[in-house]
C-alpha cells in the first residue's frame, strides 16, 4: 500500500479516530494457544487522553501494539478513519507509524550515539510537516539540554526526550507505554505532567499504558482491561492534576 | 549432560553463522599450509629421489668434437666421481600434419645397458636394443602431446638426410622434466620432442664416430665444483669446450627449482594473513558474547563456578570453531594439495610425484592454527574469568559517545543523524574499528599480491614478444653461416626483411669475478630484435663496446666504463678486452650486447651469422615454413607468436585456477570479518534498531544504520588493502629474483579495481545475510525488555 493512502482523519474533537471491532488475538505456545484479547471493541477519541489501566498480562500492551501497527490482529477489525489497519502489510504499517503514531516507552530507547535533539530530529527528518527539534525539546523543558548524549541525562530527561521525539511529528495518535515505569514518583509525575501539557496544548489523542490506578485520574477516558477483555470503561467528567495525584 | 554444556549447545546453535564463518577462515589457513607446504614438500622429495634413482649428473660441458679417450681424462680429475658422455644434435621433424616446423632433441644412449648418469625412466615400451640402428625412445609430453606410441614410426630429418625412425618406447629424463625449446621459454610440447637414440646410430650421422660433443658428470662428495670445472674447461679448451656449468645452471632444473622457491615463499607467507584474521575473528565475537553475558557470568561465579570452569565455558566456543576449521581445512587441504601437485605434475614429468603431506605437517599445520586461534579467544576470555561476581551483576555502563573529530572540524552538518550515528559508533571503538579494517584489508591484499603477479608476468610477456622479438621468425643454423646468407633467406616465400646475428659463447671476467654468458651482435640499425629496457624503452645498439644487463653487471661487480676480459668459448677461442658503453634493465636472462661488426672484430672473424630473424608476409607463412623444413642448415626455426601462444594458454589456465583459489580464500576472510562485524552490531545495536522500526523507520532505512559502519569500515580497507598488497608484492618479487628472470613490479590500475570491487561484493553478500536477521528482528519486544 502506497504511503500517500493513508490519510489522517480530519475530525472533530471527540470523534473517534481509532476504533476496534471484535478484535482477538491468539498466540500459540508450546501446545497452549494464549488468548490475549477476546472480542475487544475499544475507541480513541480526537484530543482525549486515554488511560489503560490492567495488571500484567490483562492484555493491555498487546491492544496497544496492535492499534499502535506493531504487531496483527487475530481477527476483528482497527480502523483508523477509513482504514482498516487489519488489511495493511508491512510496510504500510510501516508507514502508518511513520506519519501518524508517536510512541514512548518505558524504557526510553533513545538512540545513545546522537544527542537530545539529534534524537528528536531523526523523526523530523522523515516526517512531512514537523515541528523544529528545539521547538518540541522546549515543550518537555528540554532547551538546555538539548547538546547532552542520552549517557548524560537522568532518567525522567531521558523519557522527556522521548516524548519530545514522539510528538515533534505531530502524530495523529501518541502512544505511550508504561512512560513511568522506570522512573521514581517525582520524576514519573514530572514525566506525566509534560505528557498531559502537550495533549492540552497540541490536541494530540493520546493513550497512555500503566498499571498504575492512580494515573486513571487524568485521562479523559479510563479502560480497564483484564484477561484480555475491557473490563470497565469509565468516562471521567474532569481531569484531575498531576500534582493532585498519590502513589 | 551438565547444564553449563547445555547452554554451550543451544547457544553454538544460535551463532552457528558466525561459528562457521570462523571456522572457515581457520580451515582456509590450515589448508594454505597443508596444500602448499605439503606440495613444496612432496615436489621437493620427488626431485630429489628422482635426481638420485636416475643419477643425475652434478656438472655438463659441451664441446664442438672431442675423442672418446677424453673421457678417461675427465674421470682421472680429482673430484670427479662418474663420467658418460654422448652425441646430442637438434634435428627438424618432418610430421605429416604440421607445416609449423617442428624440433627433436637427439641424445645418444648406450645401447643394451643404460646410461650410468641422467638415466631414463621408462613409462611404456622398451629400451632400445644392441642392433636396433633406427630405435628411438621419445620423451612423454611429446607422445602425449603427438598421440605417439611405442611401435609408432616418425621421420626426422637428420644432417640432411630424411630418415624413419621407429618408436620404441616413451620416457622421461631429469633433464628435461620441464622440456623447453631451444630460444623458448616454455614448452611446446607438440613441436619440440626429445629422442634418445644409439650412439651407433648418432654417430655416423653428425660425424661423431668415436667422438662426443657433451659430457657430463657427478661429484664426489668432498670435491670443489667450481676447481673440478676450472680443469675441464681447461682439458676441453683445444676441442671447443664450451665451459662446464653446474646443475644450478642446467635449464630444466633452473625452471623447477625457481618454481620451488616461489612455492616456498608464497607457502610462508599466505596462511599467515588467515591466522590473523582467525585470532581477530575469535576476540572480536567471543569478547561481545562476554559482554552480554555479564549477568550469567555473575550467577555463575555466584552460585561457586570457579574461574576455571567459566573460563573453560567461554573457551570451548572457540574450540568448537577452530575444531571444525580444522577438520574441513584438514580434508580439504588433502584434497586441494593433490590438485594442486596434479597441476604441476602436467608441467614438470617428476615420475615418482605424488601427493604425500607428512603427518607432522598435518599436525604442525593443526597445531599453529589451534594455537594462534585460541591465542585469540583466551584474550577475550580472560575479560569474563577476571570479571569480579558483584561487579559483573551490574550492567554495563552505558555507551558513551562524543562528537568526533570530523563533528569537532564542522563536517558534522553535512552528515545527518544517520551519518552521525555511523561515524560516532566507529569512532567510538577505533580499535575495533581498525582491526576489523585491517581484516578486510587483508583480503584485499592477498587479491592484489595476486594480480600484481599476473600484471606483472603479462607486461614481461608483452615486452618480450611485442617489443623485443618483433620478428616473425627466428631461425637457429646447424652451424655458422656466411653473411651472405641473408640474400638467400630474402628469396624466401613471403619474406620482407632479413636480420642475421651473431651469437657467440663467452666466459667474462672482472677482478676475480667471472660468469659465462651469451654474446649477441645484433644488428646496429636492426628493426626486428633491439635492446629494450624494463620501461620498453629502446637503448640503440652502441657502435663499440658492450651493453650489459643490470644485474649481469652488478653480479660481476662492474659498471658503465669498465673493462672487461672476454674469453670467447667457441671460433679462435681467443680472449680479449670490451668495455661497457653502458647498462640495460631487463627482465630476461643475463644479456650482453654488442653490434655484430664490433663482435667480428673482437673475436677475429669476418661475416658469420648463427642466426637470423625473418619478417614475414602472413599469408606466405605456410609456404615459407614448407620450405624452411627442407634445409638442412636450420636446426631451429621460433616463432615468437607461437611462443606468446604456448605462454598465453598456460597462463589462461594457470590463472583461471589461481584466481579461483584467491578469490574463494580473500572472499572467506572478508565475509568472516563483515559478517561477524555486521552481527555483533546487531546484537549490541538491536534494540536501539528495533526502536526505529517502532517510529516508523522502513528496513531499508534501518539496515542502512547497521550496514553502514560496515560499508564505512570496508570502505576505508580498500586504501588500506593496496598499501599492504602493494608492499608484500615489493617484497615478493624481490624475494622471488633469479638468475633466469626478475619480475618486473608492475600494478595496472585493473588489479586495484579489480581487487576492490570483488571485495565489496563480498561485504555486501555478508551485509545481505546480516540484512535478512535484522528482518527478523521482533520490534514488540523491544518495548518490554531492558538491555
Amino acid at each position: 500500500m502506497a504511503e500517500a493512502k493513508i490519510i489522517a482523519p480530519q475530525l472533530q474533537q471527540g470523534a473517534a479516530i481509532l476504533s476496534t471491532q471484535r478484535l482477538c488475538k491468539e498466540y500459540s505456545m508450546g501446545e497452549i494457544t494464549v488468548h490475549a484479547l477476546k472480542d475487544v471493541d475499544f475507541e480513541l477519541r480526537k484530543g482525549e487522553m486515554t488511560v489503560l489501566l490492567g495488571a500484567s498480562g490483562s492484555g493491555k500492551s498487546t491492544l496497544l501494539n496492535i492499534v499502535g501497527g506493531l504487531d496483527r490482529a487475530s481477527s476483528g477489525q482497527v480502523l483508523y478513519g477509513d482504514e482498516d489497519l487489519s488489511l495493511f502489510d508491512d510496510k504500510a504499517l510501516t508507514n502508518y507509524r511513520r506519519h501518524h503514531v508517536g510512541f514512548v516507552f518505558q524504557f526510553y530507547n533513545l538512540i545513545s550515539s546522537l544527542t537530545a535533539r539529534e534524537n528528536v530530529a531523526l523523526v523530523t527528518d522523515i516526517a512531512p510537516d514537523p515541528m523544529l527539534p528545539d521547538e518540541a525539546l522546549e515543550l518537555v523543558g528540554l532547551q538546555d539540554r538539548m547538546n547532552h548524549f542520552p549517557s548524560q541525562l537522568s532518567g525522567g530527561e531521558q523519557q522527556r526526550v522521548a516524548i519530545a521525539r514522539a510528538i515533534a511529528k505531530r502524530p495523529s495518535i501518541l502512544l505511550c507505554d508504561e512512560p513511568t515505569g522506570a522512573l521514581d514518583a517525582e520524576t514519573g509525575k514530572l514525566v506525566l505532567s509534560v505528557l498531559d501539557q502537550v495533549n492540552c496544548e497540541t490536541q494530540t489523542t493520546t493513550a497512555i499504558i500503566t498499571h498504575n490506578a492512580a494515573i486513571g485520574a487524568l485521562g479523559d477516558v479510563v479502560v480497564r482491561m483484564s484477561s484480555g477483555e475491557i473490563a470497565e470503561r469509565i468516562v471521567n467528567s474532569t481531569r484531575a492534576n498531576v500534582d493532585d495525584i498519590e502513589w | 549432560m551438565s547444564s553449563l554444556n547445555m547452554k554451550l549447545l543451544r547457544e553454538l546453535w544460535k551463532l552457528k553463522g558466525q561459528i562457521l564463518s570462523i571456522a572457515l577462515v581457520v580451515a582456509a589457513g590450515i589448508m594454505s599450509i597443508i596444500t602448499m607446504r605439503g606440495a613444496y614438500d612432496s615436489l621437493v622429495i620427488a626431485q630429489q629421489e628422482y635426481y638420485r634413482e636416475s643419477r643425475f649428473a652434478d656438472l655438463w660441458v659441451s664441446v664442438v668434437r672431442a675423442p672418446q679417450s677424453l673421457r678417461a681424462t675427465l674421470e682421472g680429475l680429482q673430484g670427479v666421481d662418474a663420467v658418460d658422455t654422448r652425441v646430442t644434435f637438434l634435428a627438424t621433424l618432418d610430421l605429416d600434419d604440421s607445416n609449423v616446423p617442428a624440433h627433436g632433441r637427439f641424445i645418444s644412449v648406450p645401447a643394451m645397458e643404460r646410461p650410468i648418469l641422467n638415466d631414463l625412466r621408462l613409462t611404456r615400451g622398451r629400451y632400445i636394443s644392441s642392433d636396433g640402428v633406427d630405435e628411438v625412445i621419445i620423451n612423454e609430453n611429446f607422445a602425449l602431446a603427438r598421440g605417439f606410441n611405442p611401435g609408432d614410426k616418425v621421420r626426422a630429418v637428420m644432417n640432411g638426410r630424411a630418415r624413419d625412425l621407429n618408436i620404441v618406447g616413451i620416457a622421461n629424463s631429469p633433464e628435461h622434466t620441464y622440456a623447453v625449446p631451444p630460444g623458448s621459454l616454455y614448452p611446446e610440447d607438440d613441436r619440440y620432442g626429445v629422442f634418445w637414440a644409439s650412439r651407433r646410430m648418432l654417430g655416423p650421422v653428425f660425424n661423431m664416430d668415436g667422438a662426443f660433443n657433451e659430457a657430463f658428470l657427478t661429484l664426489t662428495p668432498d670435491a670443489n665444483a667450481d676447481a673440478v670445472i676450472e680443469s675441464i674447461d681447461d682439458v676441453l679448451r683445444p676441442y671447443g669446450g664450451l665451459g662446464a656449468y653446474p646443475r644450478a645452471d642446467q635449464p630444466s632444473h633452473l625452471i623447477l627449482q625457481a618454481e620451488l622457491d616461489q612455492n616456498r615463499i608464497t607457502g610462508a607467507i599466505v596462511p599467515f594473513i588467515f591466522l590473523g584474521v582467525a585470532i581477530f575473528l575469535l576476540y572480536l565475537v567471543l569478547g561481545r558474547m562476554i559482554s552480554t553475558q555479564r549477568g550469567e557470568i555473575a550467577v555463575l561465579k555466584a552460585f561457586g563456578y570457579t574461574d576455571w570452569e567459566v573460563g573453560r565455558h567461554f573457551l570451548m566456543y572457540a574450540l568448537v570453531a577452530v575444531l571444525l576449521g580444522g577438520f574441513v581445512g584438514t580434508g580439504g587441504g588433502l584434497l586441494l594439495g593433490d590438485a594442486y601437485v596434479g597441476v604441476y605434475g602436467q608441467y614438470f614429468k617428476l615420475p615418482g610425484l605424488e601427493y604425500q603431506p607428512s603427518p607432522q605437517l598435518l599436525l604442525l599445520a593443526f597445531s599453529s592454527c589451534m594455537v594462534g586461534a585460541l591465542s585469540g579467544a583466551i584474550a577475550a576470555v580472560r575479560r569474563a574469568v577476571l570479571l569480579p561476581p558483584a561487579e559483573a551483576m551490574r550492567p554495563e555502563a552505558p555507551a558513551r559517545f562524543k562528537p568526533g573529530l570530523l563533528e569537532r572540524l564542522g563536517f558534522g552538518k553535512l552528515l545527518g543523524a544517520t551519518g552521525q550515528m555511523i561515524l560516532r559508533n566507529v569512532e567510538r571503538k577505533p580499535i575495533q574499528g581498525f582491526l576489523s579494517s585491517l581484516g578486510i584489508a587483508l583480503s584485499v591484499a592477498i587479491l592484489t599480491i595476486g594480480f600484481f603477479m599476473f600484471d606483472s608476468v603479462n607486461f614481461m610477456m608483452d615486452l618480450q614478444f611485442r617489443k623485443i622479438q618483433r620478428e616473425d621468425v627466428a631461425l637457429v643454423f646447424n652451424e655458422v653461416q656466411p653473411e651472405s646468407v641473408r640474400y638467400d633467406l630474402a628469396g624466401l616465400s613471403g619474406v620482407s626483411r632479413v636480420e642475421t646475428q651473431r651469437v657467440m659463447p663467452a666466459r667474462l671476467r672482472f677482478g676475480h669475478r667471472e660468469d659465462e654468458v651469451v654474446i649477441q651482435g645484433m644488428e646496429q640499425q636492426g628493426e626486428l630484435r633491439r635492446i629494450i629496457n624494463s620501461a620498453g624503452m629502446e637503448t640503440p645498439v652502441p657502435t663499440s663496446g658492450a651493453i650489459l644487463s643490470r644485474t649481469l653487471a652488478e653480479q660481476l661487480g662492474a659498471g658503465t666504463g669498465d673493462e672487461l676480459i672476454v674469453e670467447f668459448l667457441e671460433g679462435k677461442r681467443n680472449t680479449e678486452v670490451v668495455t661497457i658503453s653502458g647498462l640495460v634493465d631487463d627482465f630476461l636472462g643475463m644479456s650482453v650486447y654488442m653490434s655484430k661488426e664490433s663482435l667480428w672484430a673482437l673475436n677475429g672473424e669476418s661475416g658469420i651469422a648463427s642466426g637470423a630473424f625473418l619478417a614475414v608476409d602472413e599469408s606466405a607463412i605456410d609456404d615459407l615454413n614448407q620450405q624452411l623444413k627442407q634445409i638442412p642448415a636450420i636446426a631451429g626455426v621460433a616463432s615468437p607468436s607461437r611462443m606468446l601462444q604456448a605462454f598465453q594458454d598456460q597462463l589462461t589456465e594457470g590463472i583461471l585456477i589461481a584466481a579461483g583459489f584467491l578469490i574463494g580464500f580473500a572472499s572467506i576472510v572478508s565475509i568472516g570479518v563483515v559478517y561477524n562485524a555486521a552481527r555483533i552490531s546487531l546484537s549490541e545495536r538491536g534494540r536501539e534498531l528495533a526502536s526505529l522500526r517502532v517510529m516508523g523507520f522502513h528496513r531499508n532505512e534501518v539496515a542502512v544504520l547497521l550496514l553502514g559502519e560496515q560499508a564505512f569500515i570496508a570502505l576505508a580497507a580498500i586504501p588500506l588493502g593496496w598499501l599492504i598488497g602493494y608492499g608484500m608484492t615489493y617484497a615478493l618479487t624481490g624475494a622471488l629474483q633469479n638468475d633466469i628472470y626478475r619480475i618486473p613490479f608492475v600494478a595496472e590500475p585493473r588489479t586495484y579495481l579489480l581487487s576492490a570491487v570483488l571485495i565489496l561484493c563480498t561485504a555486501v553478500a555478508s551485509g545481505l545475510l546480516v540484512r535478512k536477521k535484522l528482518n527478523q528482528i521482533d520490534i514488540v519486544e523491544v518495548l518490554k525488555t531492558k538491555e
